[in-house]
Order: C-alpha cells, then sequence, then structure tokens
C-alpha cells in the first residue's frame, strides 16, 4: 500500500510536466531555435571573394558591423515612429470600442444580442490579408463605394488612420467577446442592489461594471499593444496599391524587404533581434502598467 | 483576485513570448517548401520541377512529358517575377529549390552572385547557337551560359484606338509629340490620362532610360561602375516629372484594381510596356479586346529607332538540381525546338528569344486580344534589332528595384523631384555593392 502511494504521488509530479511539455516543445522548435539561429546570423555577413558576378561568396564572422548598421539606419526609427503612429490611433480606439459594445449588448434593453454579437466578432475570422484587400478597394477612388473620390485614403497623413481602420475593424470583435464574457460572469445580484439604490443603466455601466472587467480590459490593451507592434500585413497588402506605402514602412516590413527581397539575411536578422529586444522591453513595461492598473481596481473593490 | 493574477501573468508571458518569437524568427523562417520531385532513383523516369508563372505554360509542357517518357517534367507556379527570385534564394538556402526555373533577366546576375543558378556552358554549346549575340548578352557572363533566353521583349507603345479616335489624337512618334499629345487629350477630356507614372514596377521605367543612352551598369575587368543617376536618366525623370506636375497623367502605380478599372474603363490611353502586353491585357482590362494597337516607342529624336527593353526572360537550371543535363535538355527544347516556341507564342505570346523562332508561321497571326492587329509581330521584330539593353545588369538589382518603388513612390507622394529619386537609388545601390564588396570604380 505504501508503495502504490509513493508511486501515485510520483506519477501526479510527472503529470503537470508531462502537460506542459507539448507547449515547452513548440516553444523550443518554434519560438527559441529560430531565435538562436537568427542570434548566429545576426553576427554574420555574405561577402564576395573573385569574380565580377562573385559567385565563390563566402559567409563570414562580422562581428557587431551588422548591430553597428541596424543602430545607426535612420530608415529604422522612422518606420518605428510609423508602427507608434498606427499604434497610437489603433490600441485606444480598438480597447474603447470593444469595452463599448460590450456594455452596449450587456445593457437589458438590447434586442438582437447574438446576432449583434456574432456581426461584430465577424471581420476577426476574416484573416488580415483578406480584410486588407477588401478595405484596399474601397479606399481606391476608381473602386471606392465610401467616397475614394472626395477624400485621399492613401494621402500622406490619412494613410496612417486608412492602416489604423483596418486593424480596428478586425480586432474589436475578438475583444469585445473577452470584455463580454467578463460582464456576463458578474454576479446579477449587485445590479439589482445597485437599481434598488436607484442607480440608472449609465451609472451601473461606468460605476459597477467597468470598475470589475478592468482586468479583462487590462488583458485586451495588452493584446492590442502586442498586436500593433506586430503590424505588417496591412500595410504591405496595401504598398502595391498607392505611393503613400514604402518597403520600410513598419519595422516588421523592414526586415522582411532585407531578408527576402534585398536578400541581406544577415543583416535582417540583427534588425530582427534589435526589434524583439524592443518589443520584449516594451510588452514587460506595458504588462508592469497593465497589472498594477488593475492590482488598483482590485484594491477599490 | 490573486489567483486571477496569477492566470493574467501567464497569459501575458505567453503573449510576451509570441510577439518575441514572431520578431525574433522572421529571418529564420523559410517559404514552404515545394513540392519536388528532384530527388528521383536513379533507376526509372527522371524527374524535373520547373517553376514558373506562364498563363498556358501547362499545355507547353504537357507537349514534352508526351515526348519524353523518361524525363518528367512537373510545373508549378510558386509566384511571377521578382516574388519567384525571392522564393528561389530561400529555397537554395533550404536546398529545396528547384530543378529548372524562369528567371528575369534582369535578375540572373543576382541570382548567378548568390550561387543559386548553375553555370550550364558545358551542356549548351549547341544551344547558344541558336540565338544572336545581342540576346545571348542577357544570360552569358565572362563567357559562361547561366541560362537559355526564352523571349524578348522590346518596349512598346500600346494606346487604345477608340479613344485616341474619339478625341482626335494622332499616335506620337516623338516624346515632345506624346507630351503635346497627353495635353491636349487631357484638355478635351478632362477625366481622360495619357498614361500614369508608374513608380511600382520599375521595368518601364529601366526600359525608358535604356531607349535614352544610360548604362547604369559598366564593367572593366572585374570592377563595376553604376552610373543610375547620369544624365541620360535624369533626362527621363525630368520629362516625366514634367508631365506628372502639369497633371496630365496620373501617379497611381500599375497592376492594382485602380488601375485594372482604369485601363477597362478608357481612364487611360496608352500604356508603355513590353511586347508580352497582348497576353497581360485580357486580365487586366477584360472589357478591351480588340480595342489596343501597338506602335514603336516615341523617340527623343525623330526617325531614331531606339527602344528599351522590359523584362525578358531566361529558362535557368539550379545549383541544387540533381539532374543539370536533363535539366538543360529540356531547358534548351523548350526554347528552341519550333513546336515548343510555336506552342509558346499560340499559348503565351511570347516573342521568341531564338533566332529561328522569329520567323515561325504563328507570328503571321495576331495575339488574340489583338485581332485588329495581323502585322503585331511584325511591328515587335522590326523594334527588336534596336532595343538597347544595359551592358549588363548589376548583381543586386532588386535592391535597385526595390529604392526604384520607395524613392519614386515618396517623390510623387510629396511632390518632391524625381532627379533627387534616381540619387537615392544611386546610393542604395552602391551602398549595397560596396558591403558585399564588390569592387566599384
Amino acid at each position: 500500500m505504501v508503495t502504490t502511494a509513493a508511486t501515485s504521488r510520483r506519477r501526479s509530479h510527472r503529470l503537470p510536466y508531462l502537460l506542459v511539455l507539448p507547449a515547452v516543445l513548440l516553444f523550443l522548435l518554434f519560438v527559441l531555435a529560430p531565435g538562436v539561429y537568427a542570434l548566429v546570423l545576426s553576427f554574420q555577413a555574405r561577402k564576395v571573394t573573385g569574380g565580377l558576378l562573385g559567385s565563390t561568396s563566402k559567409v563570414v564572422y562580422a562581428g557587431l558591423d551588422n548591430y553597428r548598421s541596424v543602430l545607426g539606419d535612420s530608415a529604422l526609427w522612422t518606420s518605428t515612429l510609423r508602427m507608434v503612429a498606427v499604434g497610437a490611433i489603433v490600441i485606444p480606439v480598438t480597447v474603447g470600442l470593444a469595452l463599448l459594445f460590450a456594455l452596449l449588448l450587456d445593457t437589458p434593453r438590447a434586442r438582437l444580442v447574438r446576432f449583434s454579437r456574432l456581426s461584430i466578432f465577424l471581420p476577426y475570422a476574416v484573416p488580415g490579408v483578406i480584410a486588407t484587400l477588401l478595405w484596399g478597394f474601397m479606399y481606391l477612388p476608381a473602386t471606392s463605394p465610401i467616397g475614394g473620390h472626395y477624400v485621399d485614403f492613401f494621402g500622406s497623413t490619412q494613410v496612417f488612420f486608412s492602416v489604423a481602420n483596418i486593424c480596428v475593424w478586425g480586432g474589436v470583435g475578438f475583444n469585445m467577446v473577452v470584455i463580454f464574457t467578463a460582464l456576463r460572469a458578474l454576479p446579477p445580484e449587485i445590479y439589482e442592489a445597485a437599481r434598488i439604490d436607484g442607480a440608472s443603466e449609465t451609472q451601473i455601466a461606468l460605476r459597477i461594471k467597468v470598475p470589475m472587467v478592468l482586468p479583462a480590459v487590462a488583458m485586451c490593451t495588452l493584446f492590442t499593444v502586442l498586436a500593433a507592434l506586430q503590424l505588417f500585413n496591412e500595410p504591405n497588402t496595401l504598398k502595391p496599391l498607392s505611393n503613400a506605402i514604402s518597403s520600410d514602412w513598419v519595422p516588421l516590413m523592414k526586415i522582411y524587404t532585407d531578408a527576402f527581397v534585398n536578400a541581406d539575411i544577415y543583416h535582417a536578422a540583427a534588425t530582427s533581434i534589435v526589434f524583439a529586444a524592443g518589443v520584449l522591453i516594451v510588452s514587460f513595461a506595458a504588462a508592469r502598467m497593465v497589472q498594477s492598473r488593475a492590482d488598483l481596481a482590485g484594491k477599490g473593490e | 483576485m490573486k489567483a486571477s493574477h496569477a492566470g493574467f501573468t501567464g497569459v501575458m508571458l505567453a503573449g510576451v513570448l509570441l510577439a518575441a518569437g514572431c520578431g525574433g524568427s522572421e529571418s529564420g523562417s523559410t517559404a514552404p517548401a515545394p513540392a519536388s520531385g528532384a530527388s528521383s532513383a536513379a533507376a526509372g523516369p527522371v524527374n524535373l520541377t520547373f517553376w514558373d508563372w506562364d498563363p498556358n505554360m501547362d499545355k507547353v509542357v504537357a507537349l514534352w512529358n508526351d515526348a519524353h517518357p523518361d524525363i518528367h517534367v512537373t510545373l508549378a507556379n510558386p509566384a511571377g517575377g521578382d516574388q519567384l527570385v525571392s522564393k528561389m534564394i530561400t529555397a537554395h538556402q533550404a536546398k529545396n529549390g528547384p530543378d529548372i526555373a524562369k528567371v528575369e533577366y534582369q535578375s540572373l546576375p543576382a541570382l548567378v552572385s548568390g550561387g543559386v543558378v548553375r553555370d550550364i556552358t558545358d551542356l549548351t554549346k549547341d544551344t547558344v547557337t541558336k540565338f544572336d549575340d545581342v540576346t545571348l548578352k542577357s544570360t552569358r557572363f565572362e563567357g559562361k551560359v547561366y541560362g537559355i533566353p526564352q523571349d524578348f521583349a522590346p518596349l512598346m507603345l500600346f494606346y487604345r484606338t477608340d479613344v485616341f479616335k474619339k478625341y482626335g489624337i494622332d499616335v506620337p512618334t516623338t516624346w515632345d509629340e506624346y507630351a503635346k499629345a497627353a495635353a491636349d487629350l487631357h484638355k478635351k477630356a478632362p477625366k481622360v490620362y495619357m498614361t500614369n507614372f508608374d513608380a511600382g514596377d520599375p521595368g518601364w521605367f529601366t526600359g525608358l532610360v535604356q531607349q535614352a543612352g544610360a548604362d547604369w551598369w559598366t564593367t572593366s575587368g572585374t570592377s563595376w561602375h553604376v552610373d543610375i543617376n547620369g544624365a541620360p536618366s535624369k533626362k527621363v525623370a525630368d520629362y516625366w516629372e514634367n508631365l506628372v506636375k502639369s497633371g496630365i497623367v496620373q501617379k497611381n502605380p500599375s497592376f492594382s484594381p485602380q488601375w485594372n478599372k482604369q485601363m477597362n474603363d478608357g481612364t487611360l490611353a496608352t500604356w508603355i510596356s513590353g511586347a508580352w502586353a497582348p497576353a497581360q491585357l485580357g486580365g487586366i482590362a477584360p472589357a478591351t479586346k480588340g480595342k489596343w494597337a501597338v506602335a514603336p516607342l516615341p523617340a527623343w529624336t525623330a526617325g531614331d529607332p531606339t527602344t528599351g527593353i522590359w523584362g525578358g526572360s531566361a529558362t535557368t537550371v539550379t545549383t541544387d538540381s540533381k539532374h543539370p543535363a536533363e535539366a538543360a535538355q529540356f531547358a534548351a527544347w523548350l526554347n528552341t525546338d519550333d513546336a515548343a516556341v510555336s506552342a509558346q507564342i499560340e499559348n503565351i505570346n511570347v516573342y521568341p528569344a531564338s533566332t529561328s523562332g522569329r520567323s515561325l508561321p504563328p507570328l503571321k497571326s495576331a495575339p488574340p486580344f489583338l485581332p485588329n492587329q495581323a502585322d503585331y509581330y511584325d511591328v515587335v521584330g522590326k523594334a527588336a534589332p534596336s532595343a538597347r539593353a544595359f551592358s549588363m545588369w548589376g548583381p543586386n538589382v532588386t535592391v535597385t528595384f526595390s529604392s526604384y518603388t520607395d524613392a519614386f513612390g515618396a517623390a510623387l507622394q510629396s511632390g518632391t523631384p524625381f532627379s533627387g529619386a534616381l540619387d537615392k537609388m544611386q546610393d542604395a545601390t552602391v551602398a549595397d555593392m560596396k558591403k558585399l564588396g564588390f569592387s566599384l570604380s
């Protein structure tokens, strides 16, 4: 009896490891290994050696050369600024609209809740590239049903809003569902108590619902920040439609162009590493901030 | 609240790692592996994979497979043009490239430099005698042959006969006349434009500077000289800047939904394009069948027949191929066999690169989309001998071309001088060549 208990205890010790194993394996295979490979590449460079075309080129150790040229590359910093500009529009609008829609759907007077919820969620199911092609048609003057003749959607300033609009359109649905689910999980007695105290629906929404779903809102914000940092599909798909978007419009497009158009995978690897480091710092900072907000809200409760 | 926070932190961590992973692995990822038949055993028929984006190429490949049961060619179309070059480079790094691939002339030096394309000099000793020297110049560098020329595409002027007739515009023969016609047309019909200045695809612009006498890359011994922002190129840039600034030429990129619609509904009256245009027009502007005609490219000095080149491709054998001899045999057949070349003229509307191919019977009839122009290949054939190419394409054309798109796109967007865009292209090209270690003079 003693041995069986010991074995079962040992087995139960092993179980958690077994359960996380697939995730860890996938992480090693598709995140860590390529990451390490990129790190190795980032210290190398291709140098041509003899002949006019240098077809006997070789890969050499380049030290920090790639990093030096990445950090001194003004195009990378400009592309980062563009990403921040789009993010500054996308993040508040996406989370704001998601919260608004979730609150509206949660009011007792709401009708057609299932239909509306599905309609708002549906754009999320459309792949980014397809969504961008759809919006591209709507933006171009010759094919626009939404006034492309009067508004230049690809103007130097407007293009930021045009790109952001596609991200918001695709992102609101998912976040709305997250916040809506959190709202539904709240105990109804609280509302009853509030109504007895004479609170209006608006007061209930702003004073009770919003503070209580703040952790969900915070998580949505974080997801949106991460999505904004990875901005690529939308501008890259819009690029051939206008002159407004260059091949290095956002950092990931610059990395893509360096690696697969200009065939300099080493420089692209160094840019990736620098960018990934930046993303890590920003993400942790954002996570910290978001969590401390959520903590405050928790204490307030 | 505590427990939910722990879960929350976990989710955040996963999210962060996900983002980091996507940023970090960007350069490590490779294109999806193609269906490759290159690894066949010694026994049985040899299987070859062929990457090509020509519409209807399957019909030509079927001819080969029927006649050659021992060498089976599988056609795949993973991408076209420059994107296929990127795919080839990536596939080569993963050692799973195709055996045979269609490569545009301007991309060939870069692929040779990257070790993607094989030197097939010894396998094509007889084949090369079937091409003239001007054509071979595009695939033979330093005496080594890297591909069999498929087609030759002199730059031509395609115009809408209905639009020209309606507004009483004569077909321009010089660039002066072209500019005057553009102004005249736009004055008579404010919604119609002569053409668009395309910053998306550099092919037509390089054709125009070739006509004007530019030589972007020249070589002496083993060193290069880059001259992208020289006087002939600036002359072309200034000419078009003037047309764009006058508002008589549109400035949106070609090959977009917007452009397709404009080509279809007669907003754009001309298209400066390669001899392959009739095959493409059907997809671009399906409603305009029989409404286009071809004319020689307008000249800088009246009577000068010189034109440039847009595109044109070669069939290449890759270094990854395990059956280079068979692959070279297919490449030779595709571009020199009378039946194969005839099938390409009929199905793909190519103007053949091989000397004998240029007098084949199918060239006597009009391309299907231009039934009104029975002498189409005559007009192209007359322009072909005066087509002027660069003495050689550089080893990093992709850098130059992506710089064209960015620099001219920005110039159109913000109204800055076109000549400044040429300076940017020159700087980007030289910087990249220096970084790679090419010797420059």
